[in-house]
């Protein structure tokens, strides 16, 4: 099986860059950590690598809106070379900020006359929370979430409102097939109404991550790479919980995507 | 019309103040609007108000509508969720009411006051190829419903600070954004030397020196005998070098110590007591002595494993969390990640813990002194502060207390603490002559000028005004940089020596880098925010978020270029010379010179007395009742027990991906862990606990009592998840009220004896720690008399233990039905300062006090159990005693329990109750070393072997119920159960969430 090279990408402020890489270097990559000035500087290095990774954080404090001056440094300098990098078949994950970035840089879903149709906004609760979810894969199309049904994860953010432009536009998601992960009730997975804190942020249609028409592209809002031990699970001092954890799934079927 | 406007803008280019005002597009929440409105009815104001909130950005430079257009739509507003007005400052289109008659408030930072925002948004900015001269940022707020005379109320109490921010009441009118001034150099001499006693102690207040006369004294025989006046920044470096707060001079004073045993006399106060614990737990342990770095460097180092060290320190930052308490306990956490960060050659800071006092946040507003700010406000502020620095730093925040007093009113206490990772062999520094002194990080400014010396006088009603400028906001991102690069540069072995720059600033952290060698500053060089500080200014500002490294001429291009890949600016200030003196200068033009010595051993020692008289014992009295489920709800629900689940929420605590045991844990994620437990390395298994301790009120009883129960308290909590007890560290915080009165300062010698015992007798060495002293607060009453309210004596305890193997950890929560629950240890008539007495409204009786010679078996025992497996939950017994313990591990793990209290070990102070007041000892009495333990029926054999001749007895068993039961049956009585606590679990969980679900 060759060895697929992630890149995991650093920015001022980002900060589970270690835990991600350590994640995908568990699943059999091979990693290596960029810092955002680096690839300013020569956007080659994205030649290299089959995986580009976006880990969570607070890229530039979040100043102004989460992920929006390191999607606008994309915007600006790096649009092309990652749309190359995705054209060429390879994989591009963005987990919580790393979200955000993808989904304000219009490298996730494409600007609709001139403008982002979706984003990601200030929780309904209005304040930062930390807490774990359950999830449900609603789309065969990413790579990412291949063979996974359901995902018990953690979130922790402050700005996972997703919110489309228009009604249009949520059509045209489910349509394609690239609503990716929803929360849902962790007793009845196919819940009709969830609410607080079961979709800890407000998420319209229950909204936890997205993936692009190709399926290589995946944001999503809860951290899987908090979940790939067993003892990462909040109850498994009472039994729950597996290893490796749920998330770890993710970062096999990026690695395993390359086999 | 904007085209022409446009156009006429490009023809003849003009500066323009632009004004961006960004709102939530219709259709999506105002959740910043509705919840200030909610804010002004919790606090009493107006319980009417509709506020629609917005924000923007003021952007000044050569720029058309055009651009500030495009601006606002690819950078400043998210066109999804949200709509945005440009014109310039005063346009009408910015003012017009959204509806009916409004009144408009802008509310800006004052100038100078850090804008982390506005500094990225202006990078963000250029970004685009624009070159704008300056961005601040604003809130906006249209408020309906609001009386004219209610108006400055509201802008005070809740839309500013008037520490930093200013509150405009209509438009903005602004020409320009304030960009500092020029600063014409002047050498200023301060003729001290013919000062009389009277005009020392003016200049000492007046310079906000605080010194004192004999030190003031000290100085000027000093410059006498050097023939000179001093320079204003001689006289400064001084004042900060001896102040309370870096250099502790009255705990590690010369104390003369009285109390019921006779007369003490220390020499230095912390040394003989606090150390010397150290020093005893360690000449124990011999070769086995796993301490590395003690009371030496910025936070304690003790070992890890085979590759690995871990720092540990904990900080206060009380007074400027007084008066700003999102910038003062923002600051606070920066602070205490710079000090692990600056701790042997820089350690990697892996966890947070952070504890705060409060008065009650339910207090009626009309009761606020002048000056201070309602403790519901403080505790937003202060829990935002910590999770905004914290979350953006990426250091999880896993530990953490909330405790409430009345007295902590004018006066509340944050205590921020941080550990960190660093590599055996990167754990000691040393400056080398000819190394380049280094400042890394954040620029200059006049942030947070006297904060060291502030911070050692009392807080009064004008404070505020007075020290304005020692209150500051960080900027997380800047600091995490610094991380980012200092960690690359320690491994690269790029310096010999690091500092954090803490209070003092530069002169703290060069004096203290140099003291053993000399230095040569050259203060023109340091990198400035903005223009026109003077010389002194730029040496003593506490500006956030720099480090100061001692870096060999060789590797200097290597590190500027590291520096300079990741946007971090790296400056030359100077070399460390052998010379034994400190030597300022500004362009070429000496401003200062002084020794070494005289800065660090010239202060005279402070001598202070100290007097400790018992209270006399009051007893306790209290009308037995047959029933007590009622006093138990009081006791879940008062706001020291109950849930914190609103806090802890919003601090990202799995951040690193080493969690193990969170702070809430059980069947529903939301029981109270005892402790929290992280990996520090993924590949590892080998965990790392965070606990603290802490009971004000048992030090109104007796410190002495009150500091062995906290350090009993933090071991015990450590000690429930799994940690060895022969494995961990300790940190003392004393926060105390002024401490110039004998009394006051006898209660903490007192403590501080406490601390001694309890470490030397559990084997835990404190390895750091930090006194706050003069926490006090002053004011005129409405009859405009002088009241002063001091806090209680506040001993915080943190403890960091070990475990070998993660996969041991045990957490609260009950596992299953039918399973044995145990007590162990034994429960006495301690009562006093009990949460049983605060609900009750009791006072009198003994506070708690420990058996340091029974404890350690006790935690033998208990860690022995755990390690072989025989423990399913385990939680120790602190605030409410037996029936809160019960009722947490049951609601935690959704399973009730059936309880009997007539087999629970207790003393014979208990036996003369009548059987109704006995049952409310045992089941409320607070006595330290104490854990509820839930065993499997086949492993109850092997338990009760593992304990031996520990106290222990089986209360009875978890069942199926939901619901919690307690009786006291009469020994060999076998009449029909009569209980005296009977709940089910969601009463007993609710009444312990209700009261902070926010």
């Amino acid at each position: 099986m060759s060895q697929p090279q992630v890149l995991v990408l650093r920015a001022p402020g980002a900060n589970c860059d270690a835990e991600t890489g350590y994640a995908f270097e568990r699943a059999g990559a091979r990693v290596q950590f960029v810092h955002v000035n680096q690839l300013l500087e020569s956007p080659r290095l994205l030649k290299d690598a089959q995986i580009l990774g976006l880990p969570g954080g607070f890229s530039y404090g979040d100043d102004i809106a989460a992920g929006r001056i390191l999607a606008n440094q994309i915007r600006h300098h790096l649009f092309d070379a990652m749309a190359e990098f995705k054209a060429a078949g390879k994989l591009l994950l963005g987990i919580c900020n790393g979200f955000q970035v993808l989904i304000k840089s219009g490298l996730l879903l494409a600007d609709v006359h001139g403008e982002a149709p979706a984003t990601l906004t200030g929780n309904a609760s209005g304040k930062f929370e930390d807490r774990w979810v359950q999830l449900k894969v609603t789309s065969d199309r990413s790579a990412f979430l291949q063979g996974i049904s359901s995902l018990y994860l953690p979130v922790a953010h402050a700005e996972g409102r997703f919110v489309v432009r228009d009604e249009a536009t949520l059509t045209r998601l489910w349509d394609n097939g690239q609503v990716a992960l929803c929360y849902t009730s962790p007793s009845n997975l196919n819940s009709a109404s969830v609410g607080y804190p079961e979709n800890p942020n407000g998420s319209q249609a229950n909204i936890a991550g997205i993936t692009d028409e190709t399926g290589r592209v995946l944001g999503l809002m809860p951290h899987p790479e908090r979940y790939i031990d067993r003892t990462h699970h909040p109850r498994w001092t009472r039994g729950e919980g597996t290893s490796p954890g749920d998330g770890f799934a993710i970062f096999q079927n990026a690695v395993r995507y390359f086999a | 019309m904007q085209n022409s406007h446009a156009s006429w803008s490009r023809e003849k280019p003009v500066v323009t103040l632009w004004q961006i005002d960004i709102s939530p597009a219709p259709g999506q929440p105002d959740v910043r609007g509705s919840s200030l409105a909610a804010e002004a009815a919790d606090l009493g104001l107006n319980g009417k108000l509709a506020v629609a909130a917005a924000h923007g950005f003021l952007v000044e430079g050569d720029l058309d509508e055009t651009q500030v257009q495009r601006l606002a739509r690819e950078l400043l507003a998210d066109s999804v969720v949200e709509s945005a007005t440009v014109a310039p400052v005063g346009d009408q289109r910015l003012n017009e009411a959204p509806g009916e008659t409004t009144q408009l408030v802008h509310v800006l930072y004052k100038p100078g006051v850090m804008d982390p925002v506005a500094d990225s948004t202006l990078a963000a900015i250029n970004d685009f190829g624009y070159r704008p001269r300056a961005v601040r940022t604003f809130r906006k707020y249209w408020i309906r419903g609001l009386q004219p005379a209610e108006l400055p109320t509201l802008c005070s109490k809740l839309l500013a600070n008037d520490s930093i921010e200013q509150a405009v009441v209509g438009p903005l009118h602004l020409e320009h954004l304030e960009l500092g001034s020029g600063y014409s150099f002047q050498r200023i001499t301060i003729p001290l030397r013919s000062l009389d006693d009277d005009a020392l102690v003016r200049l000492s207040r007046e310079g906000q020196l605080y010194l004192t006369l004999v030190e003031m004294q000290t100085i000027q025989r000093y410059f006498q005998e050097q023939g000179r006046d001093p320079t204003d920044i001689e006289l400064e470096t001084v004042a900060q070098t001896w102040s309370e707060h870096c250099s502790h001079k009255t705990l590690a004073g010369r104390i003369a110590y009285r109390d019921e045993h006779g007369e003490r006399r220390f020499h230095n106060m912390l040394k003989e007591t606090i150390f010397a614990a150290t020093q005893e737990v360690r000449a124990r342990l011999g070769q086995d002595d796993w301490c590395v770095s003690v009371f030496k460097d910025n936070a304690g180092v003790v070992r890890f494993d085979e590759h690995w060290n871990v720092a540990f320190k904990v900080e206060t930052h009380n007074h400027p969390s007084a008066l700003e308490p999102y910038g003062g306990a923002n600051t606070g956490v920066g602070g205490v990640i710079r000090d692990t960060l600056g701790t042997g050659l820089g350690a990697k800071p892996i966890c947070n813990t952070d504890v705060f006092c409060f008065a009650p946040p339910n207090l009626d507003p009309q009761e606020l002194p002048p000056g201070v700010l309602h403790p519901r406000r403080v505790m937003r502020g202060v829990v935002a502060g910590v999770r905004d620095y914290g979350n953006r730093m990426g250091i999880p925040t896993i530990n953490g207390a909330l405790f409430f007093d009345r007295r902590y009113l004018g006066n509340p206490l944050v205590y921020c603490g941080n550990v960190g990772l660093l590599p055996r062999d990167k754990s000691h520094k040393k400056s080398q002559p000819g190394d380049w002194i280094v400042a890394i990080g954040g620029r200059t400014g006049r942030d947070g000028i006297h904060g060291a010396t502030f911070s050692s006088a009392e807080l009064t009603s004008e404070s505020e005004s007075i020290s304005g400028g020692a209150v500051q906001i960080g900027n997380a991102i800047t600091e995490k940089m610094v991380l980012d690069v200092l960690l690359q540069a320690r491994d690269r072995g790029l310096f010999t020596a690091v500092t954090d720059c803490g209070a003092g600033g530069f002169s703290s952290a060069v004096g203290e880098m140099g003291e053993e060698i000399g230095a040569e500053v050259w203060l023109d060089r340091a990198p400035l925010k903005y223009d026109g500080l003077s010389y002194t200014e730029i040496w003593i500002s506490e500006a956030q978020e720099r480090m100061v490294l001692s870096v060999p001429p060789h590797h200097w291009d290597e590190l500027r270029s590291l520096c300079a890949a990741e946007n971090v600016e790296a400056t030359i200030l100077g070399k460390f010379v052998p010379t034994g003196r400190l030597e300022l200068r500004f362009h070429g033009i000496n401003v200062g010179e002084l020794s070494m010595e005289f800065l660090h051993q010239g202060r005279p020692p402070v001598v202070r007395d100290a007097v400790y008289q018992p209270n006399p014992t009051v007893p306790l009295n209290f009308v037995p009742k047959s029933d007590y489920t009622e006093t138990l709800l009081r006791i879940l629900g008062s706001f020291n027990v109950a849930s914190k689940e609103w806090v802890i929420r919003q601090y990202d605590h799995e951040v690193q991906g080493g969690s193990v045991v969170k702070p809430l844990v059980g069947v529903a994620n939301d029981g109270p862990s005892d402790a929290a437990v992280v990996r520090p390395v993924l590949s590892s298994q080998r965990g790392l606990v965070i606990s603290c301790g802490m009971n004000p009120r048992y030090g109104d009883f007796d410190t002495y009592d009150m500091a062995t129960s906290a350090v009993d308290e933090a071991v015990r909590n450590c000690v429930a998840v799994g940690a060895d007890p022969k494995r961990i560290a300790i940190l003392d915080n004393f926060c105390w009220g002024y401490t110039d009165r004998p009394e006051t300062l006898g209660s903490l010698v007192r403590a501080a004896l406490g601390c001694h015992d309890a470490a030397v007798a559990l084997g835990t060495p404190f390895i750091s720690g930090k006194d706050s002293l003069n926490n006090e607060f002053t004011y005129e009453d409405a009859q405009g008399q002088r009241r002063t309210i001091s806090i209680p004596p506040s001993l915080l305890i943190s403890a960091m233990g070990q475990i070998e193997h993660v996969d041991r950890c045990v957490t609260m929560d009950f596992k299953k039905p039918e399973n044995l629950v145990y007590l162990v240890g034994i429960t006495r008539n301690e009562l006093g300062g009990s949460h049983f007495s605060l609900v009750e409204e009791l006072t009198g009786g003994h506070a708690p006090r420990s058996d340091l010679r029974g404890a350690p078996r006790i935690f033998n025992a208990v860690h022995t159990a755990i390690q072989q497996g025989l423990i399913s939950a385990c939680h120790d017994l602190s605030e409410g005693g037996l029936a809160v313990a019960a009722a947490e591990m049951a609601f935690a793990g959704g399973i009730g329990a059936d309880l009997d209290l007539h087999a629970m070990p207790h003393d014979s102070t208990i036996e003369s109750r009548d059987i109704d007041g006995k049952a409310a000892l045992l089941l409320f009495a607070e006595s330290n070393t104490r854990f509820l333990c839930e065993i499997e029926r086949e492993k109850q054999a092997a338990f009760e072997t593992v304990l031996g001749d520990v106290p222990f007895a089986c209360l009875g068993k978890t069942t199926e119920s939901r619901r919690l039961r307690i009786q006291n049956s009469p020994a060999g009585s076998n009449s029909p159960p009569s209980w005296i606590v009977d709940a089910d679990l969601e009463t007993l969980k609710e009444a312990w969430q209700a009261p902070l679900r926010w």
